[in-house]
């Protein structure tokens, strides 16, 4: 079995309207040292592949159809063998 | 004229559209449910509003890979009107048949008004009834109608006259270029995120989305003969 933990990420160019709203309530708190706060989805598939080159083509294949969407968002994972 | 209404779960305003349709337009109409995916008999492809499969995920993402969205796809490739409204716009995005992605509204807030647009191109199937700049009221309720593409996209969409609606006064939601509705390079794929078929009889508040309908329905009688 492997384990893979996907990211998921607005692309640097898309404003991040909760990153905002979240910044301003960390100011609030008296972080005021936070200059930018980006929120984004992790997500843990869990995959029954031959090997882990097939557990990776898989979750970049999954990203890119589903998970992410390419206008607005990045993606990124890492794949571990688990028992 | 048939038209489908395409129901997934978690649509709510497929009832709004076939309304709209039957009793104030008059013509033809048949729910169909987002596990068929022949629509071959249809002249007319609604993608309702409502929150299909719970906004999981993106907000249509889900309904996107839908088997009813093949029959989608075909239906636009083969010329036919398909419009989705709020949710159907969003779903429209997530399969590729219309530019763009959808973000939270830029405040974070639900917002349910009725804004002003402006009809930026009359030139379409959707729009023939209505006058180039005409100010119209229709409805929208939403979280998701922030809508976003990249420079070259939007040049893209300027340049075809592709931006179909504009909000014409305080933009509710802090999309691109006061974006309120786009179409396909061909013509025959709209989507919006306003309501036109909650603004077509006057108790409503604005009758203003009947001439939608009411233009689809010349398209389709000039081109494809009588009712």
């Amino acid at each position: 079995m492997f384990k893979a933990t996907i990211f998921v990420t607005l692309k640097d160019s898309v404003l991040d309207p909760q990153g905002v709203a979240v910044k301003g309530s960390l100011h609030s708190l008296g972080f005021v040292q936070v200059q930018d706060v980006r929120i984004g989805k992790r997500l843990e598939v869990l995959l029954d592949s031959e090997s882990r080159e097939q557990a990776e083509e898989q979750v970049q294949a999954m990203c890119e159809k589903l998970l992410a969407n390419p206008v607005i968002e990045n993606f990124a994972y890492e794949v571990e063998e688990v028992a | 004229m048939r038209f489908a209404v395409t129901v997934f779960p978690g649509s709510n305003c497929d009832i709004d559209a076939i309304h709209a349709i039957k009793d104030v337009l008059g013509e033809s109409v048949t729910a169909v449910w987002h596990k068929e995916s022949d629509l071959s008999k249809y002249d007319a492809i609604i993608l309702p509003g409502g929150f299909s499969y719970g906004d999981y995920l993106r907000t249509g993402a889900l309904a996107a890979h839908s088997p009813v969205m093949e029959g989608v796809r075909e239906a636009a490739e083969k010329g036919k009107l398909v419009i989705g409204i709020c949710n159907g716009f969003q779903i429209l995005l997530e399969t590729g048949l219309l530019p763009g992605a959808m973000r939270k509204n830029d405040h974070l807030q639900f917002r349910c008004s009725i804004p002003t647009l402006r009809v930026e191109n009359n030139e379409t199937p959707f729009t023939l009834q209505y006058r180039e700049g005409e100010l119209i009221q229709i409805p929208i309720a939403h979280m998701e109608g922030n809508y976003y593409c990249d420079e070259v996209t939007l040049a893209e969409l300027k340049r075809n006259k592709q931006i179909i609606f504009r909000y014409a006064g305080e933009n509710p939601n802090g999309s691109i270029d006061d974006i309120a509705g786009i179409c396909n390079r061909n013509r025959n794929v709209l989507g919006m995120m306003p309501h036109p078929e909650r603004a077509v009889c006057d108790w409503m508040g604005s009758s203003d989305g009947m001439k939608l309908f009411t233009s689809m329905l010349q398209y389709w009688k000039e081109n494809y003969g009588a009712a």
